[in-house]
């Protein structure tokens, strides 16, 4: 019954043929490590947020006079409106938190390499239209961080030269940030944006299970098969690592609901104390933060001196990104067989990349300045400096199959 | 060592926010007091409620989550409404951006925005000042608009040593009718009220919580040995 079923669907629509090439005969190399969760913990986050996003879409009324109230009355009034509402919120933030770890991993592991440039190239667009979704996303509350977050993220445009007054009016729809504004805000976060991001995630997962899998060793399992052509060191998607990622989901889930149920602020860093005050065009709050994943970017933003030139700055800093396969020269791919130089400066980058995340926190004093700068420097150079150090380094002997 | 730093890091990012202004008095609101909650609300009933709105916040809302009867909330604590269904609005006429200079903020958030201790510390800290308008000014909020409107429990008292705004000095000019201690702890049940006001759903939230992780460290354990079992036959 259930197979003449499964005829009748197959005939019509290819849908074993779907399920066995990308989960049931998807042959995945058997060593991933802890790095490897990320991927499809970042899928679930992505689904949280859709479906959350959906509900509170029910209640939330997206204009000037209404988005504070109905935010309050989904938090106070609506049955469940506060678990939908934070499991939304602390959904932006840990985003975030899979996949930076998702593209660290990447970064160590070569897998932006050839021939997975173009699953990388994806990924950047979807961390481009993640951010353009969690900027817009934050400004819906219309609390007074939203508003002032918002007024000075749009206004870095007006740094650019003889357009950027109109093109401000433009992307604000008024000559203020207004309730024309969050209304297109709305529409591209809740419509456009999510399209954009569910066909950009389709085309990374395409374009990976076309390739297939990098692992820790940075080599191809598909160099060694069996007759019947199966990587000897790969095992089906399903069940091994399904049953392996519904481990991570449990792990994943608890320190979820921690933030849900018990710091859902997180002390301020996922959701800022000034936004529980309306939008106020007269009453800049003391302090303008962007939310804690934006801020290595806000740090050097202002870490240049002239505005355009920051601004320049801080969109380098993200499109870089996209050019990481041609500037990684090495020999091999995995920082395990890489030599000393390369480990080092992927250390020193991370612990940069954070310290850049801390600055923007903070506000500008010379300290916080001269830090700034000194991590903008690192950052690039890590990037530009890439294709020498990379090179001329000594790497160690790949293993011909993979290692525990 | 490198991973180490990385941790250390990490852990000191939320203290930036914590080591915020300093404040003389520290108080740390507790939920789970129901009598405390409920004396709140009588005493933000009849001290707060003449200027203050509660806009999102439903007064049958109180009555459920406080446990006071309904009939008791509408005899004693329903000052602007007879309907338990309705918002906690104010009573205050348009006058009184003319009478105070500014109109009264709505109260709902406020426990939010600024936080309990911020309040506890505001409403201890008010002090006879002939150079005010109003006849008193604040240590927490300098010039504040707001007049000293729990004077009949506290009485007033008159700023004898500021102390750098962390340990100041007060000597009571005008005796209330309430003692020193017994005002310091009317004063938390106000800012408890307030707390709760600013997020009803709190408890909840907390005894939800410890559930919802149970089941998940359970269904963690079982993902984790169907995991091991599954995994047994790879080499």
């Amino acid at each position: 019954m259930a197979n003449r079923f499964m005829g009748w669907i197959d005939d019509r629509f290819p849908l074993t043929q779907l399920w066995n090439e990308h989960v049931g005969e998807y042959m995945a190399p058997k060593n991933f490590n802890f790095w490897y969760y990320f991927g499809s913990l970042a899928l679930l986050v992505l689904v949280n947020q859709l479906l959350t996003g959906i509900w509170l879409t029910m209640f939330y009324n997206p204009s000037a006079e209404g988005a504070f109230d109905s935010v309050l009355y989904i938090m106070r009034d609506v049955e469940w409106g506060w678990l939908i509402r934070y499991m939304h919120s602390t959904g932006a933030s840990f985003f975030f938190i899979v996949v930076y770890l998702h593209m660290f991993r990447g970064l160590m592991y070569g897998s932006h390499r050839r021939p997975r440039e173009l699953i990388w190239i994806f990924g950047c667009l979807i961390y481009l239209a993640l951010m353009a979704e969690a900027f817009m996303g934050y400004v819906l509350p219309w609390g007074n961080m939203s508003y002032w977050g918002a007024q000075v993220i749009i206004s870095l445009f007006g740094a650019i030269p003889v357009i950027g007054d109109t093109l401000v009016t433009w992307i604000r729809g008024d000559f203020v940030i207004s309730g024309a504004t969050l209304n297109r805000f709305f529409a591209l976060h809740v419509v456009a944006l999510p399209f954009i991001l569910v066909g950009l995630v389709i085309a990374h997962v395409m374009a990976l299970h076309h390739v297939g899998s990098n692992n820790p060793d940075g080599i191809e399992i598909k160099d060694h098969t069996d007759e019947s052509g199966k990587p000897l060191d790969g095992i089906p998607f399903h069940p091994y690592y399904t049953v392996k990622d519904l481990y991570g989901v449990g792990v994943f889930l608890i320190l979820f609901a921690a933030v849900v149920f018990f710091v859902p602020t997180f002390g301020g860093y996922f959701l800022e104390q000034p936004n529980f005050t309306e939008a106020d065009s007269l009453a800049t709050p003391e302090h303008i933060a962007p939310v804690w994943y934006f801020t290595p970017f806000y740090a050097m933003l202002r870490a240049v001196p002239s505005k355009f030139g920051g601004v320049i700055v801080m969109f380098a800093a993200v499109l870089i990104l996209f050019v990481l396969p041609w500037l990684d020269r090495s020999r091999v791919k995995s920082v395990r067989y890489k030599g000393p130089i390369f480990k080092i400066a992927l250390g020193v980058f991370a612990a940069t990349f954070l310290l850049l995340g801390y600055l923007g926190t903070q506000t500008p004093s010379g300290l916080v300045t001269t830090l700034a700068r000194l991590g903008t420097i690192v950052y690039f150079a890590f990037f530009l400096l890439m294709p020498f150090y990379t090179r001329f380094e000594k790497t160690k002997p790949v293993p011909e199959r993979v290692t525990k | 060592m490198m991973r180490r730093l990385f941790v250390a890091i990490i852990l000191l990012l939320p203290m930036a926010t914590i080591a915020a202004a300093e404040l003389p008095y520290s108080f740390t609101p507790d939920l789970s007091n129901e009598a405390s909650l409920q004396r709140g609300a009588k005493l933000y009933m009849n001290y707060c409620s003449g200027c203050h709105t509660l806009n999102h916040m439903r007064y049958s809302t109180i009555a459920k989550d406080l446990g006071i009867p309904e009939d008791i909330v509408q005899y004693n604590l329903m000052m602007t409404s007879d309907e338990i269904h309705s918002q906690i609005r104010g009573t205050m006429p348009d006058k009184s951006k003319e009478w105070f200079g500014t109109v009264p903020p709505d109260l709902t958030l406020t426990a939010r925005l600024h936080g309990a201790n911020w309040l506890y510390n505001f409403l201890l800290t008010f002090y006879v000042d002939e150079t005010q308008e109003n006849g008193v000014n604040n240590l927490v909020m300098e010039s504040t608009a707001m007049p000293w409107a729990l004077w009949p429990l506290q009485g007033y008292q008159k700023l004898t040593t500021e102390g750098d705004g962390d340990s100041p000095e007060f000597e009571l000019v005008q005796e209330g009718s309430m003692e020193p201690t017994e005002f310091r702890r009317a004063v938390g049940d106000l800012v408890n009220f307030l707390e709760y006001v600013g997020e009803p759903m709190k408890l909840e939230r907390y005894s939800l919580g410890i559930k919802v992780i149970i089941f998940l460290l359970v269904f963690t354990v079982l993902a984790y040995l169907l995991k091991r079992e599954m995994w047994r036959d790879v080499k």
